[in-house]
């Protein structure tokens, strides 16, 4: 009778225990982040571009660089996957959408590092040279899944009155889907291009073969481009104290904007249930 | 412009003009047609990222056979290209790190399950948790690498192996970390799906907490947990900037738990750069094997997800 | 001489700021059938649930009042004693899918970790089974989930779930609404006999069963306890004129 009432004893202090530990890392990094981070938070860090050891540099071109290749990626990727759960949603039971409903569930499984070989076959090795789009490309397919689940998800939410409406006035189904379906869906979209992007903004792996890093603030995608994730890479594993420094602060920046992208997308999802 | 017309009726017995009708009937065929490319076009990425590392590995499969994945020697200027250790390490860091998770993301999904709690605290778990699971990678990375690798060297010096700080253990505290968002957020779902009647009927027997936890809510949602140990095991497998940083890029067999040592990811993303020729597909095909061990993984987690929601 | 079994004293029962039972005084008679009635809201889910303690799995949720069962108080009690003497019977039927049949009835006694003999859970399980009626129809399918039953083989083998822990006293909340008419009578004519072995107090909302099978009557409304009585007076001569409204069926 006794043990069964410590086993119960036990285990509600286990599991309060176990859930403290876990966030714990959250606020942990976030301190140190910042502890270290504060210093380097200095107008140099974004307006200067990278420099040599010695010299006083920034993580502008990074800055920049992270902005151009992740919106790119979501320019690339939002029509396929958009249409493509458009597709899925409104049309469940054929196999193709049976097909990539699974395909997609399994693109967001591929190791990002993988993705980044096979861009780089599929784009680098052709064109002769690292560019910031074959590492657009390469994010662009790690935004597949959460766009074209987010968008059948949001489609099929959508009670099949509204859809009734519009085709008893005469509208086809083209008409339906871009005039009524999709813009009743677009806050679910956007919620899921909005965290998608936050996601992605601080990914390396799949840009140490694509864009591979560029020390000069360059605009040209068709070059290699710096990002802040690649910055942090470079840097965070060089012998410089001072390098050391940058990444701290350039790591901040890139949290800033991740948390704040998918607080964002997060509050647009309540806002959106309501 | 909608005229009513006698005879054949459509939709709602209205009947544009034919000519009216086949613009629109058109414009639903090539909408289709848009439509189904661009699911197809999702649909043939694994098929593409299959063949495209296949014909890359080729030249190395070629030369080297399937040798390389029980050799244990890698060292590619003496064309000696043995990957064991690295299928092993991987292997054991991502065992170890899903195995150390577990008590944490079962501990959360009991706690989101309890009706004790109020909302907010549980919206405050599952926000932190989510945030977690945004941090990027290389945060992880370069917060082991500076803020848990001291404390590793001091708990490495007291227990008398070489303070190296990064190595195995780090790599796989790192990924504990990173991959309990994931089996908890699955773990707190499926739970949240075992019926409150059941919960209700153990209480109703004279069951305390810990046993209706534990001998109904827990085997009632086994089948989605372990899904999601699975799907968390295979984004370990495939994590590499935070191993990367912390691992200590060691091209053998880690000496011990403490020593450092290197995972499939973090060799590719060590060596890729600077690798050509046979090297660099020798690389690939290592990218070919731990994509194809991922994929089953993840196959199947997604499979007994499937099952659980149908049920 | 019947006895009392089971006496609440001033119950009352708050969700939040909002009072949804005042001050119940009822006595329950022992090895007697006491059905709870009233419309729908009335309390009486929220009444049967006090007194096995459901309520304190809820947050907001505040039992005040005292219940007696055989003159000991069940708030000083561990819950889980509580429920060990008073069992429960839920609206829908909820065998433990992971379970086998077998492994069902004696559920109470594998969840708290007691252990028996062999002999003992074979005794157990097929005692209980056989009260319920479900002995025949699956003594050879005992280590099958219980999942491939029909509804009212379900339900009642919550009902064996529950007896075999030998309770005083079984609580039943609406068994039979979610059951077809054949399987509804199977269960009304197993509660009559079972209460020659225990207390049987159950809420339903279907006159017919309450006038079929109980011996006595509590009728709430809007949260308070109208009118109590042995069945044959409330039926016929019922002293409330709510009471009497509602078993004309002017209100639900």
């Amino acid at each position: 009778m006794k043990t069964r009432k410590y086993m119960d004893k036990i285990f509600k202090a286990g599991i309060i225990t176990f859930s403290i530990l876990t966030i714990a890392p959250l606020f942990i990094i976030l301190i140190t982040l910042l502890k270290w981070g504060i210093n380097a938070l200095n107008l140099d860090l974004i307006t200067k571009i990278q420099r040599p050891v010695g010299e006083r540099g920034g993580a502008l071109n990074s800055i920049v660089g992270t902005l151009i290749i992740t919106t790119i990626a979501t320019i690339i990727a939002s029509p396929i996957s958009i249409l493509a759960g458009v597709y899925v949603a409104e049309f469940p039971d054929k196999l193709i959408s049976k097909i990539t409903a699974v395909s997609s569930r399994l693109i967001a499984g591929i190791p990002s590092i993988v993705i980044g070989i096979v861009v780089y076959l599929w784009c680098v090795k052709p064109m002769g040279g690292y560019s910031a789009l074959a590492g657009s490309i390469a994010l662009a397919i790690m935004m597949i899944p959460n766009v074209v689940t987010a968008t059948a998800e949001s489609i099929m939410m959508i009670p099949k009155d509204y859809r009734e409406a519009s085709r008893s006035l005469g509208a086809n189904f083209t008409r339906t889907t871009l005039k009524v379906i999709i813009p009743f869906a677009l806050p679910g979209i956007l919620t899921g291009l909005l965290s998608s992007f936050s996601r992605i903004a601080g990914e390396t792996a799949p840009l140490l073969f694509t864009s591979f890093g560029n020390p000069f603030l360059n605009l040209n995608i068709l070059k290699p481009m710096s990002a802040l994730p690649l910055l942090i890479y470079n840097y965070a594993t060089s012998p410089y104290r001072e390098w050391h420094q940058i990444a701290w602060g350039a790591s901040l920046i890139l949290i800033l904007i991740v948390f704040l992208v998918s607080i964002i997308s997060r509050l647009g999802v309540k806002k959106w249930k309501a | 412009m909608i005229k009513s017309f006698k005879g054949k009726t459509g939709e709602g017995g209205i009947l544009p003009p034919f000519a009216f009708l086949k613009r629109t009937k058109s414009e639903d065929f090539i909408f289709l047609q848009i439509l189904k490319a661009s699911a197809l076009l999702v649909s043939i990425v694994i098929f593409a990222f299959l063949v495209t590392l296949f014909l890359s590995s080729w030249p190395f499969v070629k030369t080297f056979g399937l040798r390389a994945l029980v050799s244990r020697v890698w060292d590619p200027i003496n064309e000696s290209y043995g990957a064991l250790p690295f299928i092993v390490t991987t292997i054991l860091v991502s065992i170890l790190a899903l195995l150390l998770s577990v008590p944490f993301s079962l501990s959360v999904a009991f706690l989101t399950k309890t009706r004790n709690l109020s909302e907010r605290i549980k919206d405050l778990l599952t926000t932190s948790l989510h945030l977690i699971a945004a941090i990027p990678s290389v945060i992880y990375g370069f917060w082991g690498l500076f803020a848990l690798a001291p404390i590793m060297r001091i708990l490495q010096l007291k227990l008398g192996y070489p303070p190296y700080g990064v190595g195995i253990m780090t790599a796989v505290l790192v990924l504990t970390i990173m991959i309990i968002p994931l089996s908890a957020s699955i773990a707190s779902e499926v739970m949240k799906l075992v019926p409150e009647e059941l919960e209700e009927a153990s209480y109703a027997l004279g069951a305390n907490t810990y046993e209706t936890n534990l001998k109904v809510i827990l085997p009632v949602a086994r089948s989605g947990i372990l899904a999601g140990f699975l799907l968390s095991l295979g984004r370990a497998l495939g994590e590499t900037m935070a191993v990367t940083m912390v691992i200590g890029n060691f091209n053998n067999f880690p000496s011990n738990l403490f020593g450092p040592g290197n995972t499939i990811a973090s060799l590719i993303a060590n060596q890729f750069n600077e690798a050509s020729g046979i090297h660099q597909s020798g690389l690939i095909f290592l990218g070919l094997v731990l994509f194809l061990i991922t994929l089953i993984f993840n196959f199947t987690g997604n499979l007994l997800i499937l099952r659980r929601v149908r049920k | 001489m019947e006895s009392i079994i089971l006496t609440v004293e001033n119950l009352n029962v708050f969700y939040g700021e909002h009072q949804v039972l005042f001050n119940i005084n009822l006595k329950v008679h022992e090895k007697k059938i006491t059905a709870i009635m009233g419309p729908s809201g009335c309390g009486k889910s929220t009444l049967l649930r006090s007194i096995n303690r459901m309520h304190e799995l809820y947050k907001d949720v505040k039992v005040e009042g005292r219940i007696y069962l055989k003159s000991e108080d069940i708030f000083q009690m561990p819950p889980e004693e509580v429920r060990s003497k008073i069992g429960m019977v839920f609206q829908r039927p909820n065998p433990f899918p992971h379970m086998s049949i077998y492994d069902n009835v004696i559920a109470g006694y594998i969840l708290r970790g007691i252990k028996l003999k062999k002999e003992e859970r074979d005794e157990i399980v097929e005692k209980n089974l056989k009260s319920v009626g479900l002995w025949e129809e699956v003594k050879d399918k005992l280590f099958k989930k219980g999942t491939f039953l029909s509804g009212g083989q379900q339900q009642r083998l919550c009902i064996a779930r529950a007896l075999a822990m030998n309770p005083d006293i079984i609580l039943l909340d609406e068994p039979t609404s979610s059951l077809d008419p054949q399987a509804t009578a199977k269960i009304e004519e197993l509660l009559v006999d079972l209460k020659e072995r225990v207390t049987i107090l159950i809420v339903t909302h279907n006159i017919g069963q309450a006038s079929r099978i109980s011996d006595y009557v509590a009728f709430l409304y809007n949260g308070v306890l109208v009118e109590f009585g042995p069945s044959t007076k409330i039926f016929t001569t019922p002293e409330n004129k709510v009471t009497e409204e509602f078993l004309s069926g002017k209100f639900g």
